[in-house]
């Protein structure tokens, strides 16, 4: 065990340079997620995720190496983007936020060099309007982060959308922190 | 003398539930607002007739001791929850006639009651019983209906219904709805515990039959046009939804649409024939229609928005649908053989899941407007909208088959409930289970 965690924080440094060099713009959208975190209705979700975000320097192609560092698959670097497995919308709209572009492209990149592995996409939608259009709001919301995931590389055979609509809420209060931890798509791999 | 109809509906169309049900799922339903100057009226408790027996009687041919049930409780029990009536308790009555009796009717002008219900229950051995009742204008002194008829020890229930509809019917002219059946989902247990349950009950939440219970969420339950199978959308197999419908009485049922992405929102047409079904297997949300065995489908919508929750005019040539190609959800209506989609609603920025009342002339749905989401009622001549309740999370309206009660979903703190409203906006009731929550209510087509 010591020696496994040594290994990491040797590697760290490198790491931190692969993801500043790699990839300016993850840095960026994890800035801009900041900063938008205290504005919105969906304050809550935007500060947990943005909070942890800003945190993860390794990324990109630094996964690679990291897998090796920890137990064979980056999935479970609790400190990688890939950690992040869910994504907030606006109520109503299904216009993936800046805030969780960096997420995305962590999980693209990811499916792109791990071509066997196969992602399930859940979408969500809070308890308020009809139910059968929440389930169609709900699939909107994963087909939007599918279409993300695939242009940055992801092949749509590894990915596959379901929708709960409004019945499986992860928060059951009506206020609004509640809702808008509902509003959501959470990636669910097959492993 | 008093002309007694010879009542010849014998309760054949009947459709009981063979399937084991639980009493755990009873829906109570009090009334929460009524009519002001509800009409006073006495239903009498009916007289109890046993044929004369002699002490060679075999003891299975004996008569019950006492009556299985008591009809006049549950007459007096429909006719108060319409919030119309106002029954005159038993313990008050000053004289308990029957149908054969001589009316005193000052014995009731004294408690103001307008109408008057005398009966008379009677085994006729065999398990077969006869009902007779007849219904008195009280000021007038003069019968306005008169019945008898002849039901099976399993039947009594509905035939009380029965008396219910007849004295609903001829004191307030529109048909009643005691007679009929209401489908709903419940959930209870939380997390990996939770379960969802399909229900059918009489529309007095009496009697609640299980149709299926499943891990996954069940949506949307449908009655055929003939009341004898229910279509419903379910999230099974690890999340992908399916169409199925069911047979009521044998509990046998068929897979009908399982395409990549959504299959759901079935609504049945007129004819029994077809179910129109919202499926996304071609990237998004769009109106088909199905026959029943899924194997014939023709798109109806062709639009990037999302298209849902059709449901047919009763007249079959339309169907009116939720899409928010106008940028928010509104209600669209669509020739059911194809053609130009038409804009219903205008009015606020979310109108959704419409039900058509039988009579083709009125819409329900659910309006949202000031943030909250509540059950209206449109007139599709007029286009005139009215907001009929004052919830904030309304859903799932579901017209009555007379037309005169909506029943829908809302929720009450944490709990989802059903709530009944009349399509006036004045009578209000609240329909409850012991534990869990319930939702997606489907009121029942008459009993054919």
């Amino acid at each position: 065990m010591k020696l496994w965690t040594k290994t990491v924080l040797a590697m760290l440094p490198a790491l931190m340079l692969l993801g500043c060099g790699t990839s300016g713009e993850v840095e960026d959208e994890t800035d801009s997620g900041v900063s938008s975190s205290s504005s919105t209705d969906e304050s809550g979700s935007s500060a947990t995720t943005s909070g942890v975000g800003s945190g993860d320097m390794a990324s990109g192609e630094g996964m690679g190496e990291q897998e090796a560092g920890f137990s064979g698959d980056p999935l479970d670097d609790p400190s990688s983007l890939l950690a992040k497995r869910v994504v907030y919308f606006d109520f109503d709209q299904t216009e993936i936020k800046s805030d969780f572009r960096a997420i995305i492209q962590a999980h693209a990149e990811y499916l792109a060099n791990n071509s066997s592995v196969m992602v399930t996409l859940e979408g969500h939608a809070d308890e308020r309007g009809t139910r059968e259009y929440n389930i169609a709001l709900g699939e909107r919301r994963a087909n939007a982060v599918q279409r993300l995931l695939t242009l940055q590389g992801a092949s749509a055979s590894q990915i596959r959308v379901i929708s709960y609509g409004e019945e499986r809420p992860a928060a059951l209060g009506h206020d609004e922190d509640s809702l808008a931890l509902n509003r959501r798509v959470e990636f669910i791999y097959n492993r | 003398m008093y002309k007694i109809k010879l009542f010849t509906n014998t309760v054949s169309g009947f459709y009981l539930l063979l399937l084991a049900g639980t009493a755990q799922a009873v829906l109570n339903i009090e009334i929460t607002q009524g009519v002001e100057g509800a009409v006073p009226l006495a239903v009498v408790p009916f007289a109890w007739q046993v044929p004369p027996q002699n002490p060679q009687t075999p003891a299975e041919l004996l008569p019950p001791k006492k009556p299985p049930i008591d009809i006049a409780a549950i007459v007096r029990a429909d006719l108060a929850r319409t919030g119309r009536f106002e029954p005159l308790p038993p313990k008050d009555m000053l004289a308990r006639p029957n149908v054969d009796s001589t009316i005193n009717f000052s014995n009731w002008r004294i408690f103001q009651s307008e109408n008057l219900v005398v009966g008379t229950l009677q085994y006729l051995g065999a398990d077969r019983y006869k009902i007779r009742f007849r219904l008195f204008d009280v000021f007038k002194e003069k019968q306005l209906e008169g019945f008898s008829f002849s039901v099976s020890g399993n039947n009594l229930r509905r035939a009380a219904h029965q008396v219910s509809d007849i004295i609903y019917e001829k004191l307030t002219g529109e048909r009643g709805a005691f007679t009929t059946s209401v489908a709903y989902v419940t959930a209870a247990g939380v997390g990996k515990a939770r379960r969802y349950s399909l229900w059918i009950a009489d529309a007095d939440g009496y009697g609640p039959q299980s149709m299926m219970r499943s891990r996954e969420p069940i949506l949307s339950p449908a009655w055929s046009p003939d009341g004898t199978r229910i279509a419903y959308a379910s999230l099974e197999d690890n999340g992908h939804q399916a169409v199925f419908v069911q047979n009521i009485a044998s509990g046998h049922r068929d897979k009908v649409s399982s395409h990549k992405g959504i299959n759901g929102a079935p609504s049945w047409s007129p004819d029994g024939k077809s179910l129109a079904v919202t499926l996304s297997k071609d990237g998004n949300p769009e109106i088909y229609v199905i026959d029943l065995t899924g194997k014939k489908q023709r798109r109806l919508t062709r639009h990037w928005a999302i298209d849902t929750e059709p449901t047919w005019t009763p007249d079959g040539k339309t169907i009116i649908f939720t899409s928010d190609r106008g940028g928010r959800p509104q209600l669209y209506q669509v020739p059911s053989k194809g053609g130009k989609a038409r804009r219903l609603t205008f009015e606020g920025k979310y109108n959704a899941k419409a039900s058509v009342s039988q009579d083709g002339k009125k819409v329900a749905m659910i309006h949202r407007a000031g943030g909250k989401y509540r059950v209206a009622v449109m007139d599709l001549k007029s286009g005139n909208l009215r907001v009929l309740t004052d919830g904030s999370l309304d859903e799932s309206p579901s017209f009555a088959p007379n037309g005169g009660m909506i029943i829908y979903a809302t929720s009450a703190g944490r709990r989802g409930i059903l709530k009944a409203v009349s399509v006036d906006g004045n009578i209000h009731q609240r329909l409850t289970v012991p534990e869990g929550d319930v939702r997606e209510p489907a009121w029942s087509p008459f009993p054919q």
